[in-house]
């Protein structure tokens, strides 16, 4: 079947025209009426839209055209701007959106010829671990349907590991595209901070947002952000530096390379299962030829803290903009203020709330240096640390969730708990630093994916791909396919 | 321990409207997080300036010159309510 394919072996099958774009396009479609019931990874799908897209990219094909993407169906987190489709956020205080530009990580999409297609759920505004947030019900974990894909990408993640799509792009501001990765068993990349532009990405917390890729390998995550990544003077946060090609050396080996294990990441905590396949990993990192030694990232215990701190205040700031002025669902009130109050109380949902207030607390008159500012003093000391690690190490290895996927409602009525999961992925947002999650095993009973996670050096993606590469190249962890019916 | 929030004064300033039941229950989940954030007071920052951005780019400014820009009915497109060209609003000033 083409839609379980990589980008890569699609890829080479388009261009030697041994199936069409229409057809591969075709086959999503035709999966996603098979089973998106089950797991309601999309919110919306354009299917006419993406056949024409997929006849377009059949005529470049035809007319001698090549390229990793062209013709390749993937599918965009509800938080990216689409032309002429509906953007909500997983929120109903978007109401009828429709978006009148394209994201500048789309229009590189398009140029390169792949077939952009569907609204993945997700929850509201990427704020959430489970996609439980969303405003239109939750995302099922493909290996678990009683469970949570993770979150914020939980479509995205679900939709390449249930082979609705080829590939998905999501939005990782602490952890939403690596953790979903993980507990659904795909590849989930975030780049650098300023690697890819944000423009067309609906602002969460805009310090930390950063898009990034569901895939079904390291390479496919390489191609992905071989084409989106790069500069872009419309997002005055992207850095001044030409994406490299980093499928290039994705097969020089690890030999040599030096690995940190932070000791504060294998603490009490994390599940036994979880524990032991990271071990293993590493192991087969050493075998790979790398040297890996323990370091320390000392902070590591104020990370929640910060990141609650940081990400509430720039989301209180960021989601002022919907009061129902400009765009988006308005409820009437006698004044402006009014109508203000109205909208957004009718609009957001509890999670959003919470952390509006959070926000808006921490910025507050009395209450800014005492919170907001100290956090941001904290996030200077977890920021060294990692660059201090990376004077000793090329990468560091850690879990990337302390347990793998729990129940949909397990922790809804617990903030914090929900909060807690998030440990191991949020520092490299305040850090500004590169991870990715790679499959690295399973749970025995139920069979539930676990996911290793690598974090790199600033602008180091190539280091990382290279490294991500060479374990799934010796494990077979990343072509296990969920018990859905075929 | 903090202070306790004062839920109903912050939600006036972040311009959202609450029910009773949800300040009640939003009030008591705050209360959690608020005392696990309190953990930060630990750390010695005395010396340590902020990061508000982890990339050191400064003053990123661009040519001043005119460009297209999104057109005025694209702009429009998704008001909730519109009149002559212009975003309608309730009365600001009597």
């Amino acid at each position: 079947m083409l839609n379980s394919l990589t980008i890569a072996e699609l890829g080479a099958m388009l261009s030697r025209r041994e199936c069409s774009a229409r057809e591969a396009t075709q086959s999503c479609l035709d999966r996603i009426t098979a089973v998106d019931g089950r797991i309601h990874a999309f919110l919306s799908l354009d299917a006419a839209d993406a056949l024409a897209q997929a006849d377009a990219a059949d005529a470049r094909l035809a007319a001698r055209e090549r390229g990793p993407l062209l013709g390749v169906p993937v599918a965009v987190k509800d938080v990216l701007a689409v032309k002429g489709q509906p953007l909500r956020c997983g929120s109903k205080i978007l109401g009828k959106f429709v978006s009148p530009y394209d994201a500048t990580v789309i229009e590189r999409l398009r140029a390169a010829g792949a077939v952009v297609f569907g609204r993945l759920n997700m929850d509201e505004f990427a704020m959430g671990s489970s996609t439980e947030n969303s405003a239109f019900g939750p995302t099922f974990n493909p290996w678990d349907t009683s469970r949570i894909p993770g979150g914020s990408s939980g479509g995205s993640a679900a939709a390449v590991v249930a082979d609705e799509a080829i590939a998905t792009l999501g939005s990782d501001t602490g952890g939403s595209v690596r953790q979903p990765a993980a507990l659904c068993g795909c590849v989930g990349l975030k780049p650098t901070y300023g690697r890819v532009s944000r423009y067309g990405l609906v602002a969460f917390a805009s310090s930390l947002d950063q898009i990034g890729s569901c895939t079904k390998t390291a390479r496919d995550a390489a191609t992905i952000l071989g084409v989106i990544g790069g500069h872009d003077p419309r997002d005055s946060t992207s850095v001044p530096e030409p994406a490299p090609d980093f499928a290039a050396g994705l097969d020089g080996g690890i030999r040599g390379l030096k690995l940190g294990l932070p000791k504060e990441y294998f603490i009490g905590g994390l599940d036994a299962e979880v524990k032991s396949a990271v071990d293993t990993a590493v192991k087969q990192l050493e075998s790979l030829g790398a040297e890996v030694r323990e370091i320390s990232l000392p902070h590591t215990e104020y990370a929640i803290a910060t990141y609650y701190i940081i990400a509430t205040a720039e989301a209180s700031a960021n989601l002022a903009r919907f009061d129902g002025v400009r765009y988006g669902a308005r409820v009437d009130g006698a004044d402006p203020i009014e109508m203000y109050c109205r909208t957004r109380g009718a609009g957001f949902g509890a999670e959003v709330k919470r952390r509006i207030i959070l926000g808006t607390y921490v910025l507050s008159s009395g209450y800014h240096d005492a919170y907001y500012l100290r956090a941001q003093k904290v996030r200077t000391l977890i920021r060294r640390d990692f660059l201090d690690a990376f004077e000793q190490v090329d990468a560091i290895v850690t879990p990337v969730t302390p347990a793998a996927a729990f129940k949909v409602g397990e922790k809804c009525e617990d903030p914090l708990q929900m909060y807690l999961f998030d440990v191991f992925t949020l520092s490299c947002n305040l850090a500004g630093i590169c991870g990715i999650s790679v499959p690295c095993g399973f749970t025995s009973a139920p069979k539930l994916p676990i996911g290793l996670q690598l974090l790199g050096k600033p602008m180091g993606e190539a280091t990382l791909l290279r490294i991500a590469h060479a374990y799934e190249q010796s494990t077979p962890w990343h072509r296990e396919k969920p018990p859905l019916p075929s | 321990m903090a202070t306790p929030m004062n839920i109903h004064y912050v939600a006036h300033l972040a311009r959202l409207a609450l029910a009773p039941e949800e300040e009640r229950h939003l009030g008591a989940q705050l209360g959690h997080v608020l005392g696990y954030i309190e953990k930060l007071k630990e750390v010695d920052v005395s010396q340590v300036e902020p990061t508000a951005h982890a990339v050191p780019l400064l003053n990123v400014t661009r040519p001043d010159a005119v460009r297209p820009s999104l057109p005025h009915e694209d702009a429009l497109r998704n008001a909730p309510a519109e009149l002559n060209g212009l975003f309608r609003v309730p009365k600001i000033v009597e």
